[in-house]
C-alpha cells in the first residue's frame, strides 16, 4: 500500500468555480464581457490544476485532499480525496468546462447569470468526482441538478421544426423532465445509502465502506436501487427519456455540459458506489428468468439495448441535434456494457469511454449547437441540406468531420481505444453479446454519416438568396481546437489515461469486485 | 525472424511521414498561392516514388522474413506496439502505390476543377496505403487502413458524378461493415492470444496452436467464425463476389483520376490482407473452407466478365473487368491454402501460383490505372460522353490514342509480351495441378473477357467514324510523355516479370511452406 498522498489544491477547482459564480453575478448582467472573462478564466484555472495533479500523480495511489470532520456522530466526514479514476474525469471537466465557456461565448441573454449558473453545476461536478464520503457526493449531485433546471429553463431552445414536423420540445418541458428523473434517480440512491449506512456501522466513508462485508443478500437487494438510481443519469435504457429532449433543448454550452459531464455523473457513480460498495449484488440469483441470472446480464442487456436503440432512433432523426442526443444514449450504452464485463480492460474501457464521450459529444453539440444553429436558425436536416454547409462554413464542416470520425470510432481517436477495449471486455466474459454490439457500431456509424452527409455535403439546389452566414469567431475555434487535440491525443497515445485508471483498478478499492465477480 | 535493427535508418516511417506532410503542407501553401497546389502535390508523390524506389534498391531480396523493420513501445497493456517492416508483398505494394498515386496527378493534370483540396486528400490516401502496407500490428495497421477510407470517401463524394453521393455513402458503409467484422475478430483473437503483432500471430498459427486455443475460448465454431469474419472484411474491399455490389457505382462514379487510385491502389489493399493476415493466421480454416473459398473466386472471375459484357457505360465496363482480374489473385491465394502434405512438386505449384498472384497485382494495378486514365483522357475530350455506343471509328480521328489504349486493353486481355499474361499464367500454372477444376472453369472468364474488351475495341474505335467526334484532337506531345513510362512498363514486365519475381522470390517460398499444421 502506498503512503497517504495530499494533493489540497484540488479541493480548489470545486472551490473556484462557486467562487466564480458570486463573481460573476456580481459583475452583473451589465457587464457581459466581465462575466465572460471571469467564467473562462475560472475554468482555466480548474483545468490548469486537474492538470497539474494528473501529471503528479503516482499510479495507483489515493490523493487526500480534505478530510474534516463534519457530522462526527454519524460518521459523517467532509472527506475529499482522488484515485485516478476521478481524475480522469476531473480532468475531463476541466476540458470541457473550458470549451462549453468558449461555445457560449455568443450568450447575450442574462448573461452573468448564464455563467453563475453554469460555475455552479461546473463546481457541483467536480465536487461528486472529488468526494470520498458517501453524503458529500450526494449532497453534490443534488447541488448540479439545480443550475441545470435553470440553464434549459431560461436558455434553452424550443426547436422549430420544418412546418409539417412536430412540435418539438419545449424547453420547460425538458427542463422539468431533467430534473424529475434526476430527482427520482437521487431517491433510488438515497435509499441505497441510508441502508448501507444503517447496516455497514454507521460510516459514509467510501474507504470504510468498501471495506465493509455486506451480507450477498443485502447487496443483491440494495445494487440495483444504487445502480439504477444512478444509471437514469447515464441514460440507460428504458430510463434514458429525459436525455435526448433535455440536450437537444438546452443551450450549446449546456449541451456539452449534460452530455459532457452530467451523464458521467451517473456512469462514475454505477462505478463508484454501485459496484465499489456493493460488489456481490453482481453475483448470480441461482435461478434463471428470461435467461437473465444476475443483475449483471439485466444491466449488461440494458447497456446493449441502448447501444443499438439509441443508434437506430438516431437514425430516422430530423432535428439534427436529436441525432446527437440520441447518440449519446448510443455511447453511454457502451459505457454500462464496459462497466458489466466486470474485468479489468471492459472496466477500463468504460471509464476510457466515458472520457472519450464526453470530449466528443461536446464536440458534436458545439458544431450542431453553436456553429449551425447560432446561424442558420434551424436544426431541420431537411431545411439545412440546401444551405450547402460545407461551403458556406467549411470550419464546421471539417470540425464535424472529425467528429464523426471520433464518434463512429475510427482508430486514432480517443472512441477507438475506448470501444476497442470494451469490445474486448465483452468477448471476454459475455461473447454472446459483442455481435450485437458490433451491429450496434455499424448502425452508429449509418447515423453519423447520415447526419454529415445530409447536413454539409447535400447535393441538390441550393437555396438562392441566403444571407451569407456569419463567419466561425475565434472563440469557436479555440474550443473546437482544444476538443479535437484532447480526443486525437488520448486516441494515439491512450496511455495518458490507462496509466491512470488500470493501476486504481487494481487497488485495495475494488477488492470486493475483483475478488466476486471478476473475470 | 530478422531482429530488429535498432538506430537503423527509419525509411517506413518516413515513406509514410512524407505524404502526410505533404498533404498539411498542399494546405498550408494553399492559404497563399492556391495554383502551385498541383505542383508540390506531385513533387511530393514524386520523391515517395523515389524514396520507394531507395528501399526498392536497398531491399534484400535473398533475405527472409521482415527487412527495415522499426519497433517501439505504444500502449503495452493494449498490446499495442509500433512496428514496420517489409517483406516481397510490403515492398511491391509500396512501389505500385506510388505509381499509381503518381499516374492518377499525371491524369488530373488538366482537370481544372481539382484544388488544394482534392490534391490534399490523395496525399492523404497514399499516406494510408503506406502505413496499411507496412504496419506489422493489427491496431496500427487498422488505423491506416480506416484512415484511407475517409480521403476516399469524400474524394468520391465532392468530386464525383452526378449519384456520388449514393454511390459513396454505399462504398463507405459497406466497407465499415467490413471492418468492424475484421475488428471484433481481431478482438477475439487478441483475447485468446494475447498479441495483435501479425509476425507473432503467424509463427503461434504455424505452430498449429491458434485454432486450438480459439477453440478453448470460443467454443469449436469460435475459430470458424472469426475465420469468415476476417475474410469477409477483406472480401469487401477486393471485392470478392458477392460483396462487390459497392464497385461498379462507385468506380463510376468517382472522377477517372480517382477511380484510378481506387482500382489501382486501393484494392490492392484486400489482397494485401488476404496473403498478410488470412493465410499466414488462418491456413487450417482456409483449407477446410477450400471448396466454397474456390468457388467464391470463380464467381469472381466469371460472373464480372459477363456483367461487364452486358455494360453501355465504358466505365462500368472496366470497373466490372477490375472484379475480374482480382479475382484471379483470390483464386490463387485460395487454392495454395489447399493442404499438400510433403509433396515438394506441388509446393512448386504453390509459388508458381503465389508469384502469379503479385504479378497480377502488379501488373492490373498498372492497366487498370492505364485504363481509366484513357478513360479520363476521352472524357475531357467527349465533354464527359463515356457511353460504349456513343463512339466508333475513333481510329480516323484519334490514332495515336488508339494504339496506346489499345496496348492498355490487351495488356488487361492477358496477350504473352505484355504484362498481364505472366500473372495469369502463373496462377493458373499452380491452380489447375492443385485444383484441376477450378482453374477449368476459371477459363471461361479468361474468354469472356477476351469478348467483351475485343467488343469495347470495336464498338469504340472500330467501324465508321462517328462525324460528332470528327474533330476531336488526338493525344498532346505532354499527354504521351506522362503517359509513356507507364505503358513502357507494361512492355518490360510482359519480357522481363524477373523484375518482380526476383525481388518477391524469398517471400513466396517461405509462404508456399507455411501450409502445415
Amino acid at each position: 500500500m502506498l503512503a497517504p498522498a495530499l494533493s489540497p489544491t484540488l479541493a480548489w477547482t470545486i472551490y473556484l468555480s462557486f467562487l466564480g459564480a458570486l463573481a460573476s453575478l456580481f459583475a452583473g448582467n451589465k457587464r457581459p464581457q466581465a462575466a465572460r472573462v471571469i467564467a473562462l478564466l475560472t475554468a482555466l484555472a480548474g483545468l490548469a490544476i486537474s492538470i497539474s495533479a494528473v501529471v503528479q500523480y503516482r499510479p495507483g495511489e489515493v490523493l487526500t485532499v480534505a478530510r474534516l470532520p463534519w457530522i462526527p456522530q454519524l460518521g459523517i466526514e467532509y472527506h475529499l480525496a482522488a484515485d485516478g479514476i476521478s481524475l480522469v474525469l476531473v480532468l475531463l471537466t476541466g476540458i470541457a468546462a473550458t470549451a462549453g465557456i468558449l461555445f457560449s461565448w455568443n450568450i447575450e441573454h442574462r448573461t452573468a447569470e448564464f455563467f453563475a449558473f453554469y460555475l455552479a453545476l461546473i463546481g457541483g461536478v467536480y465536487g461528486v468526482f472529488l468526494s470520498f464520503d458517501l453524503l458529500l457526493l450526494f449532497v453534490f449531485y443534488e447541488i448540479a441538478i439545480i443550475p441545470k433546471y435553470f440553464l434549459i429553463a431560461i436558455w434553452g431552445s424550443s426547436p422549430r421544426l420544418g412546418q409539417k414536423g412536430h412540435a418539438g420540445t419545449l424547453r420547460e418541458y425538458a427542463a422539468m423532465k431533467l430534473a424529475l428523473y434526476s430527482f427520482a434517480g437521487s431517491g433510488l440512491v438515497l435509499a441505497g445509502i441510508i441502508a448501507a449506512w444503517v447496516v455497514g456501522g454507521q460510516t459514509m466513508s467510501l474507504q470504510a465502506l468498501a471495506h465493509t462485508s455486506f451480507s450477498a443478500h443485502f447487496q443483491m437487494g440494495v445494487f440495483p436501487l444504487v445502480f439504477v438510481g444512478f444509471a437514469v443519469l447515464a441514460g440507460m435504457w428504458p430510463f434514458h427519456t429525459w436525455a435526448p429532449g433535455g440536450h437537444a433543448a438546452a443551450p450549446t454550452g449546456a449541451s456539452m455540459l449534460l452530455a459532457g459531464v452530467v451523464m458521467k455523473l451517473g456512469a462514475y457513480g454505477c462505478l463508484r458506489v454501485a459496484m465499489m460498495l456493493f460488489p456481490r449484488g453482481l453475483d448470480p440469483w441461482g435461478i434463471h428468468l428470461l435467461g437473465l441470472g444476475s443483475w449483471r446480464d439485466v444491466f449488461a442487456l440494458l447497456g446493449l439495448i441502448g447501444i443499438v436503440y439509441g443508434a437506430s432512433i438516431a437514425l430516422v432523426q430530423r432535428d439534427f441535434k436529436l441525432v446527437i442526443g440520441y447518440s449519446s444514449v448510443s455511447h453511454m450504452g457502451f459505457a454500462l456494457l464496459g462497466l458489466m464485463t466486470l474485468n479489468q480492460i471492459g472496466l477500463d474501457g468504460a471509464v476510457f469511454q466515458m472520457f472519450s464521450h464526453g470530449i466528443i459529444a461536446g464536440l458534436l453539440f458545439a458544431v450542431v449547437g453553436r456553429m449551425v444553429y447560432d446561424r442558420t436558425h434551424t436544426r431541420d436536416l431537411n431545411e439545412l441540406a440546401p444551405m450547402h454547409l460545407a461551403r458556406a462554413i467549411p470550419f464546421a464542416a471539417v470540425v464535424f468531420i472529425f467528429a464523426a470520425m471520433a464518434s463512429i470510432g475510427l482508430p486514432g481517436s480517443s472512441g477507438f481505444i475506448a470501444e476497442f477495449q470494451i469490445l474486448i471486455g465483452v468477448w471476454r466474459s459475455l461473447p454472446q453479446m459483442a455481435a450485437v454490439a458490433g451491429f450496434g457500431i455499424v448502425v452508429g456509424i449509418a447515423f453519423t454519416w447520415r447526419a454529415l452527409t445530409k447536413a454539409f455535403f447535400s447535393s441538390g439546389p441550393a437555396n438562392a438568396a441566403e444571407d451569407p452566414l456569419a463567419p466561425i469567431t475565434w472563440p469557436e475555434r479555440l474550443g473546437a481546437f482544444l476538443l479535437l487535440a484532447t480526443t486525437l491525443a488520448v486516441g494515439l497515445y491512450p496511455r495518458i489515461l490507462t496509466d491512470l485508471i488500470l493501476p486504481s483498478l487494481d487497488s485495495p478499492l475494488f477488492e470486493g469486485l475483483r475478488t466476486g465477480a471478476w473475470r | 525472424m530478422s531482429a530488429v535493427a535498432s538506430g537503423a535508418f527509419p525509411w517506413l516511417s518516413l515513406i509514410t511521414a512524407l505524404p502526410l506532410a505533404g498533404a498539411l503542407a498542399v494546405l498550408l501553401l494553399s492559404r497563399w498561392h492556391p495554383s502551385r497546389a498541383r505542383d508540390l502535390a506531385v513533387t511530393v508523390a514524386a520523391a515517395a516514388l523515389v524514396l520507394a524506389a531507395i528501399i526498392w534498391h536497398r531491399f534484400d531480396s535473398n533475405s527472409l522474413g521482415m527487412q527495415f523493420q522499426e519497433l517501439h513501445g505504444w500502449a503495452p497493456s493494449l498490446g499495442v506496439s509500433y512496428r514496420l517492416g517489409i517483406d516481397g508483398l510490403g515492398i511491391l505494394m509500396l512501389m505500385l502505390t506510388a505509381i499509381v498515386v503518381l499516374m492518377s496527378f499525371a491524369a488530373s493534370w488538366a482537370n481544372s476543377k481539382q484544388g488544394p483540396v482534392y490534391f490534399a486528400l490523395v496525399l492523404l490516401l497514399e499516406a494510408g496505403l503506406f502505413g496499411t502496407f507496412t504496419a506489422l500490428n493489427f491496431v496500427h495497421w487498422f488505423l491506416f487502413w480506416e484512415l484511407s477510407l475517409i480521403p476516399a470517401f469524400f474524394l468520391v463524394r465532392l468530386w464525383g458524378g452526378k449519384k456520388s453521393a449514393q454511390a459513396s455513402t454505399q462504398f463507405f458503409l459497406y466497407t465499415m461493415v467490413g471492418s468492424v467484422a475484421l475488428l471484433l475478430a481481431f478482438l477475439a483473437i487478441f483475447l485468446a492470444v494475447g498479441s495483435f503483432d501479425f509476425i507473432a500471430l503467424t509463427s503461434f498459427a504455424q505452430a498449429g496452436q491458434l485454432s486450438a486455443t480459439l477453440a478453448r475460448h470460443f467454443g469449436p465454431g469460435g475459430a470458424k467464425l472469426l475465420f469468415w469474419a476476417a475474410f469477409f472484411g477483406f472480401a469487401v474491399k477486393t471485392p470478392v463476389v458477392p460483396f462487390h455490389t459497392w464497385l461498379p457505382a462507385t468506380y463510376a462514379e468517382a472522377p477517372s483520376e480517382t477511380t484510378m487510385l481506387l482500382t489501382g491502389a486501393m484494392s490492392k489493399m484486400g489482397i494485401y490482407g488476404l496473403l498478410r493476415i488470412l493465410l499466414p493466421i488462418f491456413p487450417e480454416q482456409m483449407h477446410r473452407a477450400l471448396t466454397l473459398l474456390l468457388w467464391l473466386a470463380i464467381a469472381s472471375i466469371v460472373l464480372p466478365a459477363f456483367a461487364a459484357w452486358a455494360q453501355t457505360d465504358l466505365k462500368r465496363t472496366f470497373a466490372y473487368s477490375s472484379i475480374n482480374h482480382l479475382g484471379y489473385c483470390v483464386l490463387g491465394v485460395c487454392a495454395v491454402s489447399k493442404l499438400t502434405g510433403a509433396d515438394t512438386n506441388l509446393a512448386t505449384e504453390k509459388a508458381a501460383a503465389l508469384t502469379g498472384v503479385l504479378l497480377q497485382a502488379f501488373s492490373h494495378a498498372l492497366t487498370a490505372a492505364a485504363l481509366f486514365w484513357f478513360l479520363a483522357l476521352l472524357e475531357r475530350r467527349s465533354g464527359g460522353i463515356r457511353g460504349l455506343n456513343d463512339f466508333g471509328g475513333l481510329r480516323k480521328a484519334v490514332p495515336v490514342f488508339t494504339g496506346l489504349m489499345g496496348i492498355a486493353i490487351f495488356c488487361s486481355l492477358g496477350l504473352p509480351g505484355l504484362s498481364g499474361f505472366p500473372g495469369e499464367f502463373l496462377i493458373l500454372k499452380g491452380v489447375f495441378p492443385l485444383a484441376p477444376w477450378a482453374g477449368s472453369l476459371s477459363l471461361l472468364g479468361l474468354l469472356v473477357t477476351a469478348v467483351f474488351l475485343l467488343n469495347a475495341i470495336q464498338r469504340v474505335f472500330w467501324g465508321p467514324l462517328n462525324g460528332r467526334w470528327a474533330a476531336m484532337p488526338d493525344l498532346t506531345t505532354a499527354e504521351l510523355l506522362m503517359l509513356a513510362p507507364a505503358l513502357a512498363l507494361m512492355l518490360i514486365l510482359g519480357l522481363y516479370p524477373q523484375l518482380i519475381a526476383g525481388p518477391v522470390h524469398a517471400t513466396v517460398m517461405q509462404w508456399a511452406g507455411q501450409v502445415r499444421f
